[in-house]
């Protein structure tokens, strides 16, 4: 039993990395077409996403630190997916996180942990209302929670920079909002690098989040409600109910990922203009989300691999100097790449025909 | 008198051409989701069509060829995306989203490699599409002859049941020999070419110029209105014309004497979406997805 669980893991794994292979080849003729230099490319790629760890720390924690927040909507879309609901409202459920964190900073005027404490208070209080409106359109009235939470996300958009322009903007830099005071601010693991204490708390909220869906009556219950609706309703399980928890438990991950992005990335510490530093955040949880199979673990693998091909974006910037935008097309090949689940599954199949051709032949 | 006439044909006009582009790209996507593919990469087709548009009609100065080849760039990713779903098997939620970022890239890529500037191309006059009196687009009279021809096929003709059961039962519609994967592959390069179409429409005709940022989310907005519509290219003319006006109107308030300067323009903003979702919520009851829809129809 254990033993076809780790073979299937191993094939799931190596399609991965087999489509993988495919957008970094296509992506690589596309560099070479505009006269770059692939190879390289892909070499400062790896050196900036991993590198030597033991001698510079900063690749490695670089790409974790940007699969943080991934980590965090790509458990948000999950727990979603797992009760059956399509919530592209983890985009507004980060908005809002950061944004109680930003108001909370321009309330209280001080600079102490409180701020942290009553800002995410005041986030996720945000992001779980916003999910509520959702949440009873969906199951009272039956509208449709794909227009609902587009909707919602262009709302809460639009507040965010009503707040950054016209309530907390910075005097010195009005392209952001006022700073999170210094010591509301998420620890850094690794002092000099970007990698704070938010990727132990994404790492915590998976595994509850795996526990919670597994091995609990609620998570059976949250899950069946997801595998087949009817059936569940049946069984006696309040499905309504368990759409609304999974409306909310979203808005909750979702929301830590805008308060660990605001208050535990340097060097801003703030909104940047057309929210520029949360934008796609919540969008790239659902690629993660299905990339990972929609498992809370895996989740966090998927956010590692996101995390390194933006983090080894930089490099390639820097020492191959593709430019910024080309390094952004290449990365949307790989990423169509990824979605051939079945690469290698096909390809062994195909040599599994051609095998029985020859057969047949000889 | 005449203020009032005029401001309500301009408020009509404005609406004509905020809703041609949502309703295109809706069209298209609802005749793809009935196929059973889902697509969420509309956005970044609808930006990189208005881009190619624009570099072939600048380049030859004819609208019309620049919007042709603007069709052709959604319809090429549509095949794509199309390739991957219906052959490919794969998860048409990841590609989408690979398409998004792929043109978020694009894009402004290109706008500096072929134009030297950064972010901002202004289309030159023999480059755009001419206004039907001056006022309305002939592209919006195509939007609304597409949108009830569309409605047409899909509801009318055993080609639209054919496509419809793609998205219900595709088993079924295997086993009576319907081209499970080639007609799903059809259905989305359609879906690709409205959006291309949408795209162009932007660029050539409305806005008269380029930037990265140009489908403004106009690609997700197409997909609430799929939704809204339950589906029905018909019903996606009427939401579209619902958003349309609700966005004409937003901008009219912004200019308003009395309301510019003392309501921030980020809250009157927020306006078209509070609408819509006040309309779906006290308006329209349940809409039902085709079943099957963004499921890989694999055979046993």
């Amino acid at each position: 039993m254990r033993r076809k669980v780790l073979i299937e893991v191993l094939i799931k794994t190596g399609n991965v990395v087999a489509a993988m292979t495919v957008g970094l080849i296509i992506g690589g003729l596309i560099m070479q077409a505009y006269g770059y230099d692939a190879l390289h490319a892909y070499y400062s790629l790896l050196r900036h996403a991993i590198g030597n760890p033991l001698t510079d720390p900063y690749p490695l924690t670089s790409t974790l630190s940007l699969a943080t927040p991934l980590i965090f909507t790509g458990l948000a879309f999950a727990v979603s997916v797992r009760s059956g609901l399509f919530n592209i409202g983890v985009e507004n459920a980060v908005y809002l996180g950061a944004l109680g964190v930003v108001l909370a900073s321009g309330f209280l005027k001080a600079d102490t942990p409180l701020v942290l404490v009553i800002g995410s208070l005041m986030g996720l209080s945000l992001s779980i209302l916003f999910a509520l409106v959702a949440a009873s359109l969906k199951v009272f009235r039956g509208v449709h929670e794909v227009i609902t939470t587009i909707m919602l996300n262009w709302v809460a958009y639009w507040l965010v920079e009503y707040v950054r322009v016209n309530v907390f903007p910075d005097l010195r830099d009005p392209s952001k909002t006022i700073p999170v005071p210094p010591s509301a601010r998420i620890p850094l693991l690794v002092a000099g690098t970007e990698l704070s204490v938010s990727i132990i708390i994404a790492i915590i909220a998976s595994l509850t989040t795996y526990f919670v869906l597994w091995y609990t009556v609620f998570g059976y219950e949250l899950r069946a409600t997801g595998i087949n609706l009817i059936a569940a309703k049946y069984a006696g399980i309040k499905t309504s109910r368990f759409m609304i928890y999974s409306f909310l438990l979203s808005a909750v991950l979702g929301g830590l990922a805008g308060v660990c992005e605001v208050a535990g990335r340097p060097p801003h510490y703030s909104i940047t203009t057309g929210i520029s530093n949360l934008v796609g955040l919540g969008f790239d949880g659902i690629a993660v989300s299905l990339i990972g199979l929609n498992h809370p673990i895996a989740v966090i693998f998927a956010s590692i691999l996101i995390g390194a091909l933006n983090s080894g974006v930089r490099g390639m910037q820097i020492e191959a100097r593709v430019p910024f935008e080309l390094v952004r097309l290449i990365q949307g090949v790989i990423v169509v790449s990824l979605a051939m689940p079945g690469v290698l599954s096909t390809f062994r199949k195909y040599l599994s025909i051609r095998r029985g051709r020859m057969e047949v032949v000889s | 008198m005449s203020y009032v006439l005029s401001t309500i044909i301009n408020l009509l006009v404005s609406t004509s051409y905020a809703m041609t582009p949502l309703t295109l790209t809706a069209v298209g996507e609802i005749t793809s989701e009935r196929a059973g593919v889902v697509n969420i990469g509309l956005e970044g087709m609808i930006s990189v069509s208005a881009l190619v548009s624009v570099a072939v009609a600048t380049q030859t100065l004819n609208p019309w060829l620049g919007l042709l080849a603007g069709v052709c760039a959604g319809a090429l990713i549509g095949f794509i995306h199309g390739i991957i779903s219906a052959y490919g098997k794969g998860a048409q939620i990841i590609s989408g989203v690979g398409i998004n970022i792929f043109a978020l890239g694009f894009v402004p890529y290109m706008i500096i490699a072929l134009w030297g500037v950064a972010g901002y191309k202004q289309v030159p006059e023999a480059g755009r599409i001419p206004r039907i009196a001056g006022l309305v687009s002939p592209i919006f009279i195509f939007c609304v002859l597409i949108a009830i021809a569309t409605h047409y096929i899909l509801f009318r003709t055993s080609l639209g049941l054919k496509i419809r059961a793609l998205g219900e039962e595709p088993q079924a519609a295997d086993t009576l020999g319907v081209h499970v994967e080639r007609l799903q592959l059809i259905a989305t390069v359609y879906g690709g070419a409205l959006a291309g179409l949408a795209g162009a429409f932007m660029s050539l005709d409305w806005l008269g110029t380029i930037t990265k940022e140009i489908a403004a989310g106009r690609g997700f907005i197409s997909l609430a209105l799929v939704v809204f519509s339950n589906w029905k290219p018909s019903l996606a003319l009427l939401g579209g014309a619902l958003f349309g006006s609700s966005w004409a109107l937003t901008e009219w308030l912004k200019v308003l004497p009395g309301v510019k300067g003392v309501v921030p323009v980020t809250i009157i903003n927020t306006l078209p979406y509070i609408v819509t979702l006040g309309t779906v919520a006290g308006v329209i009851g349940r809409a039902r997805p085709p079943r099957k829809s963004g499921v890989p129809y694999l055979r046993e």
